[in-house]
């Protein structure tokens, strides 16, 4: 069997007195696209900055190619970077920087590349996402949502990273607008040659860019297994979600 | 609520915000001191924290140094003493007025402009991207603020002394019908090396404490806009006061024969 590329064992983050992981067991095999699927709240983003250092676990495990990197810093912390690219949310983009230096900022900041080089490459990036080289001096403000989808993609490719995390990738996009960004990470993962994990709560997205989907609720992977697999999972919280019912065994927390 | 909980949670509450303030500034220092230092950064941070400071402290010192020049004047005039005027103002500039002038207003204008930039970048998860591209935040951002801030307040409050003088002069000869030459003869003859120096080690500490104040509050913002708008907010104050506080340390400190 060969060794997952990312292994949480029995993962627990609280914050004050609010539980959020309780004990997440979750194995990505190299090159698969895993995606974490769950409502709002229920700890999908805990999971991802753990994972990436930002977020501390409690308790728990994280082995990324076999590696404990759970309480790693510095120097080491440093270098297990470097096998990670980052899609965020909101686009993440600095707006103090133009768009390629955005593009090109971990090549120039972490790896210590020239400038007039990391260009070249960001700009071969932004072609990758279908930008043409005069997006490359615009400052991100002013790019559409969509563009900067595109541009936070480029960026979390720019370096060929191992592994890419997806947070939300199609979130507050138009369904074309969505359907475009979900081939663009299927093509790109590919193309990298990189394993991908993704947490979304948009199942057309879900299904499109996975191998393999995992449900999260109340703390802990509720069922995993391959993406044609979950339709038939026999879970009840699984097809609630999946169908977007409102009757079910999950109930929404209505006040916070 | 029982009384001696709600003391008791105040406690707390400072202790906790004492001690992150405290490990922050610790992790700051290890980010100036260990590589990589970003010299570009420093800079564009010295003219953003300096060089675009100018103006305000410059017009601040001016009419800092005519009112000062004013009051000794009416002041001593009670008891005969007006002719010191030009002794008191340089004094009272170098020493006091100026790096504290100057601190107050970098608070203003600096540790609310961090704060703000900062604490936008973290609630835009813009300081988690920092991470995930391997760069250090407190590397990449607090330290070269800390630096910038360090260095150029001194030399700010140079001009601003200067300029303070000059306001004093202009008063007291057009105003108060000083001779031009003797003030200024005056002005040389009685300030000292040590006056000038104290107030601009004064200075650097009050760059520190602007440039760290807008950091950690800008790092520590939460939530949306009334978050940063919160940690703007708590940036100004708490530089302020910091900055009183410490003038007075420092001055005992520095004074203390």
């Amino acid at each position: 069997m060969t060794t997952p590329k990312i292994q949480l064992i029995g993962v627990k983050k609280r914050f004050g007195s609010k539980v959020v992981l309780d004990g997440v067991d979750l194995t990505v095999e190299p090159r698969s696209s895993l995606v974490i699927i769950g409502g709002s709240g229920t700890g999908k983003s805990v999971t991802i900055k753990s994972i990436l250092g930002i977020i501390r676990p409690d308790e728990g495990t994280i082995l990324v190619d076999g590696e404990d990197i759970t309480h790693i810093n510095g120097a080491a912390r440093d270098r297990v970077m470097k096998k990670f690219g980052m899609l965020f949310q909101g686009g993440a983009l600095f707006d103090s920087l133009p768009v390629w230096e955005n593009v090109a900022f971990g090549l120039i900041q972490g790896r210590g590349m020239a400038r007039a080089k990391a260009r070249d490459i960001a700009i071969e990036k932004l072609a990758k996402v279908g930008l043409t080289q005069d997006v490359a001096f615009l400052s991100p403000s002013e790019l559409s949502g969509g563009m900067q989808k595109r541009v936070g993609l480029a960026r979390a490719i720019a370096a060929d990273p191992e592994i890419i995390f997806f947070d939300e990738p199609t979130t507050g996009l138009d369904p074309i607008m969505a359907d475009i960004i979900n081939d663009l990470i299927v093509s790109t993962v590919k193309d990298v040659g990189a394993t991908a994990l993704s947490i979304t709560h948009d199942m057309t997205s879900a299904r499109k860019i996975s191998d393999k989907i995992a449900m999260l609720y109340g703390g802990k992977i509720i069922w995993q297994g391959p993406t044609s697999g979950i339709d038939h999972s026999g879970n009840p919280y699984v097809d609630q979600f999946i169908h977007g019912k409102a009757e079910g065994p999950i109930k929404m927390a209505v006040k916070a | 609520m029982n009384i001696f909980a709600r003391i008791g949670r105040a406690v707390m509450t400072v202790l906790a915000h004492i001690g992150a303030l405290a490990l922050f500034t610790g992790k700051a220092l290890a980010g100036i001191v260990s590589p990589p230092i970003y010299f570009r950064l420093i800079l564009i941070q010295m003219m953003r924290i300096g060089y675009y400071s100018l103006p305000v402290v410059g017009l601040t010192a001016f009419f800092m140094g005519g009112v000062l020049a004013l009051q000794i004047y009416l002041g001593g005039n009670r008891f005969g003493a007006e002719a010191i005027v030009p002794q008191v103002v340089v004094l009272g500039i170098t020493r006091e007025l100026g790096p504290v002038i100057a601190g107050l207003m970098i608070a203003g204008r600096v540790a609310a402009a961090i704060a703000a930039e900062i604490g936008t970048m973290k609630v835009t998860e813009q300081i988690d991207a920092l991470t995930t591209l391997a760069t250090n935040p407190i590397k990449y951002l607090v330290a070269p603020r800390i630096v910038a801030a360090v260095v150029s307040m001194p030399i700010l409050t140079l001009i601003g002394d200067s300029i303070g003088v000059m306001g004093g002069y202009v008063v007291s000869v057009y105003s108060l019908d000083f001779n031009g030459s003797a003030y200024l003869k005056n002005t040389w003859d009685f300030a000292h090396n040590d006056d000038i120096t104290s107030g601009l080690i004064k200075a650097a500490v009050f760059g520190f404490i602007v440039a760290l104040m807008g950091c950690y509050n800008g790092f520590n913002s939460k939530g949306g806009a009334q978050g940063v708008g919160n940690a703007t907010t708590y940036a100004v104050v708490s530089s302020s006061i910091l900055i009183l506080a410490a003038d007075y340390v420092l001055t005992a400190l520095l004074f203390h024969k």
